[in-house]
């Protein structure tokens, strides 16, 4: 049985509502989680394949040129090397998030230093790691005069269209609250915990590859048309991704120089970056200079909304950071340009880090707004809430559901937000200065094509399977509550099996997209099997209750595995976007609430608390939803004071390319963060009336603690991350 | 030879092997995960004679004799550490790549509490130190988790040592 549905209207039916089992949106343990916790669930370069030879990736030492000699010879006879590689199928880039079709395979023409450029295939990892340290290559490196790595030093192309509306300058002159900032941001690395990694094995006939990947129903699109293979010769697997944030979207370089050298050698390989190597051939997000223009009336309502941003990425790459996306939606404004810039430099390739555009716009924005409120006088929370939207500001549509304000008032509550005088420097404990700030969270909604299968197997069991993949954003676990919910069954009653090409294809992760498309699929398969089980008992589906292995029709019940009989029941659902994409705006909508400690000495910011208030639909595992807000906010900290990928001006090498130089938070530097979950259905999201969340959490916050920081010490910065120096320097003397 | 979870190993042949690379590959224990090979991540955590390390920075041969405890020596999906239970239950992880490292390093720290060690965040040297979260979150500062579980991952230490007292 298939069950297709385009989504072209809203389901209104809150169907999952109806069900009697209870299980949806509980906060229950990932069922996959006893394998975490105990260093048993295998991640793609863990698996046991007999006679795995180990390859290990050679990097550009330069940033633009030609590789002109790969000199073999000068490893070939050192212990263990099989073989060096450098087919020109292999890839110099990764992979865009949706490419569908192979990247960049030049890879003598060498772009950014630290490009792969070649593959050392040896009998140990040891052996081949030595080699790739003592290979000779020669090269033309291009002069350095001509080759640029500042965006700010080169012409821009416009990027896309931009949105131009009304008289912006004239609201400007005439508003009578206005403000005109510019804002940067430095780039940023996913950095997810798990390197990149791939053990490619080819029997003559198929190309099976575990690796470490997002998307599968792209990448093998994008690892067959590397290799000239059909896809039906690919198979990927990808049943644990440690973190993904982004960087594991599109098929990356190890998982094709893998492939190359297995089909090559008829041996298994395995190829793993190093971090070094993942932070520097892997997607950066872009650096960000954006300038905002505010214009209000005397009621502090928005009348014009400038935002303009330049960002950069390497020739030939159609991404560039939408850094406007929210900016789109979110405020009132009838004069507006939102526009992005877009500069060619000869860094590596810039592409999704988790919420890519709204992760660095929205901070910004939610700056703005705050200096915004502060010249017109106004309470923050009160500048938001007066300023939100009744229909779409461009395209006039109406808003799917919308919690932006429940979610103000919301945190403000929980969070103890005090209205009124906002003026600095009121509070200071020793020699720290103490402040609160806040801001709205924004995240576009997404949804994209998926396909689920359940099986109702004859012992009264279900099975999902998808090649749908869980980075850590708690899969398994939503999509057994939706096949239990809707069968009435229990989470030990349900087996979800993910990440292989094998399975139907859906989207993968990305975008938010992955729970609330592939959930939806789950949900249209049950639905059909509720429809084949209310024919065999000879009723409507609407008179079946499903309850812990037992179908009830009016005060008679059956055992599920008795209806089931001998033949498993299965059904593949088959889950289309539609017209509601287009006749409605949706996002998921939140906010931030931040205190935090500056150090009146050193500059240096502490995060105290910070509270988060998020709507994004049906929650199909509160735990997991929280944790993926708990992720995001922790995000926000990272993204407000210590992220920054930094290059070296001279010959444009990523300078802090490992975890002890590029900061991500640590224990210490996260409090107690709470969370709350606002709850929302949204029939005109998708079939389950779940957004997505796993993004949302980082969209924004950065601002509230850079409000907050202004609160504390009355330093107002425009430089993202706000580290101690920068803030030191932002502060007054007293 | 080194003991690993109790069994007796050969050492390996090759000098330059980390003692992380020998127990994932030489001893197919996977379970210690290799996040950055340079001390700097914490995933590759484990026990030797009872001290957590990074096993990232140190060689397979400079462990003859050693006694090592992995994660896989910790518990089972069937019989869990009363740790490895609490982040499950306080959803201590999510991709679970650090999430081994966490686990040794934070059964590993209870002991250094009980041995009375100081830490950064310990305001009387001349005291022993509690388990407070500040403790468990400077104790912990080399364990990154990029998923950002933290507040569930200290929930889950707070837990377990509030039911070791």
């Amino acid at each position: 049985m298939t069950a297709h549905l385009k989504f072209d209207e809203p389901d209104t039916r809150n169907r999952l509502d109806d069900m009697t089992q209870g299980v949806i949106g509980q906060p229950l343990n990932r069922p996959e989680g006893l394998m975490k916790v105990t260093g048993t669930a295998p991640y793609a370069a863990e698996y046991p394949i007999d006679g795995c030879l180990e390859g290990v990736l050679v990097t550009a030492p330069f940033a633009k040129g030609q590789i002109t000699q790969i000199d073999a010879a000068s490893v070939c006879d050192m212990p263990g090397i099989v073989d060096i590689i450098n087919d020109p199928r292999m890839t110099s880039r990764a992979a865009q998030g949706t490419a569908d079709e192979a990247p960049q395979q030049e890879i003598r023409k060498v772009d950014y230093f630290g490009q792969p450029i070649a593959l050392i295939v040896a009998e140990s990892f040891e052996q081949a790691r030595d080699a790739s340290k003592q290979l000779h290559i020669e090269y033309d490196a291009d002069d350095l005069s001509d080759t640029h790595f500042d965006p700010a030093t080169v012409d821009t192309e416009t990027y896309e269209e931009p949105t131009i509306q009304g008289d912006l300058e004239h609201a400007m002159a005439s508003a009578a609250h206005s403000v005109d900032l510019i804002y940067t941001t430095e780039g940023h690395a996913s950095a997810a915990m798990e390197p990149h990694a791939a053990i490619a094995q080819w029997d003559g006939e198929t190309l099976t590859v575990h690796a470490s990947l997002q998307m599968l129903n792209y990448n093998i699109s994008e690892l067959a048309d590397s290799l000239d293979l059909e896809e039906n010769q690919v198979r990927l697997i990808s049943r644990y991704v440690g973190g993904g944030f982004g960087s594991k979207l599109g098929v990356s370089q190890e998982v094709v120089a893998a492939s190359i050298a297995a089909m090559k050698l008829n041996k298994p390989v395995r190829v793993v970056m190093s971090r070094q190597q993942v932070f520097q051939c892997i997607m950066r997000r872009s650096e960000t200079r954006q300038r905002i223009r505010l214009a209000a009336d005397k009621e502090v309502r928005l009348c014009g909304f400038g935002h303009e941003a330049r960002v950069s990425n390497l020739p030939g790459e159609e991404f560039a950071e939408p850094v406007t996306q929210a900016s789109e939606f979110l405020y009132a404004g009838e004069n507006r340009i939102l526009q992005i810039e877009l500069a060619r430099i000869h860094r590596m390739t810039a592409g999704s880090v988790r919420a890519p555009g709204e992760a660095v716009g929205m901070q910004a924005l939610e700056a703005a707004m705050d200096e915004l409120a502060e010249k017109a006088g106004i309470d923050p929370v009160e500048l938001r809430l007066r300023n939100i939207p009744e229909t779409h500001p461009t395209d006039n549509l109406p808003y799917s559901s919308r919690k932006l304000a429940e979610c103000l008032r919301q945190g403000a509550d929980s969070f103890g937000w005090k209205k009124g005088s906002r003026t600095p420097r009121q509070q200071r404990e020793g020699e720290w200065w103490i402040g609160t700030g806040m801001a709205s969270a924004a995240r576009i909604h997404n949804v994209s094509e998926a396909k689920a299968r359940v099986s109702l197997l004859d012992d009264g069991t279900a099975l999902v399977e998808t090649d749908m993949t869980d980075i850590g954003t708690g899969t398994y676990a939503v999509l057994n509550q939706t096949a239990g919910e809707m069968l009435g069954l229990s989470q030990d009653k349900v087996l979800v099996e993910l990440g292989d090409t094998r399975f139907p294809r859906g989207p993968g992760s990305g975008g938010s997209w992955g729970a609330s498309s592939t959930a939806s699929a789950v949900f249209l398969a049950c639905e059909a099997i509720q429809k084949e089980i209310a024919h065999r008992l000879n009723c409507e589906t609407g008179d079946l209750s499903f309850k812990d292995g037992t179908v009830t029709v009016g005060d008679k019940s059956h055992d599920l595995h008795k209806i089931i009989g001998n033949e498993p029941i299965i059904a593949e659902g088959h889950f289309e976007p539609g017209k509601t994409e287009d006749d409605f705006a949706a996002a998921s909508f939140g906010s931030f609430f931040a205190e935090v400690a500056v150090n009146r000495w050193t500059g240096e910011t502490r995060v105290r608390r910070m509270t988060g208030a998020f709507g994004f639909g049906r929650v199909l595992n509160a735990k997991t939803a929280r944790s993926q807000c708990l992720g995001g906010m922790t995000w926000c900290i990272g993204s407000a004071l210590t992220e920054s990928l930094l290059f070296d001006p001279n010959d444009g090498h990523l300078v802090n390319c490992d975890l002890a130089e590029y900061h991500v938070p640590v224990h210490r530097d996260v409090p107690d963060l709470d969370v709350i979950l606002v709850e929302e259905r949204d029939p005109a999201a998708s079939p389950v009336q779940a957004k997505g969340v796993g993004e949302l959490g980082i969209c924004g916050g950065a601002g509230a603690i850079a409000n907050a920081i202004y609160n504390a010490c009355g330093a107002r910065l425009y430089s993202f991350p706000m580290t101690p120096d920068r803030v030191l320097a932002a502060m007054a003397d007293t | 030879m080194i003991t690993v979870n109790g069994s007796s190993l050969p050492l390996p042949s090759d000098p330059r092997t980390t003692l992380l690379d020998f127990l994932r590959h030489d001893a197919h224990l996977t379970g210690t995960k290799k996040g950055c090979d340079h001390g700097q991540c914490g995933a590759c955590t484990i026990m030797v004679n009872g001290i957590r390390i990074n096993s990232c920075l140190t060689l397979a041969v400079m462990h003859d004799g050693d006694s090592v405890t992995t994660i896989e020596g910790l518990g089972t999906p069937i019989d869990p550490s009363p740790l490895q239970q609490a982040f499950l239950d306080h959803d201590g992880y999510q991709c679970g790549y650090c999430t081994p490292g966490q686990i040794c390093s934070a059964t590993a720290m209870f002991d250094e509490i009980a041995l009375e060690w100081p830490s950064d965040a310990t305001d009387d040297l001349m005291e022993a130190p509690q388990l407070t979260d500040e403790e468990i979150k400077e104790r912990m500062s080399g364990n990154l988790c990029r998923c950002g579980a933290y507040v569930n991952i200290v929930a889950a230490i707070r837990e377990v040592s509030k039911g070791g007292q």
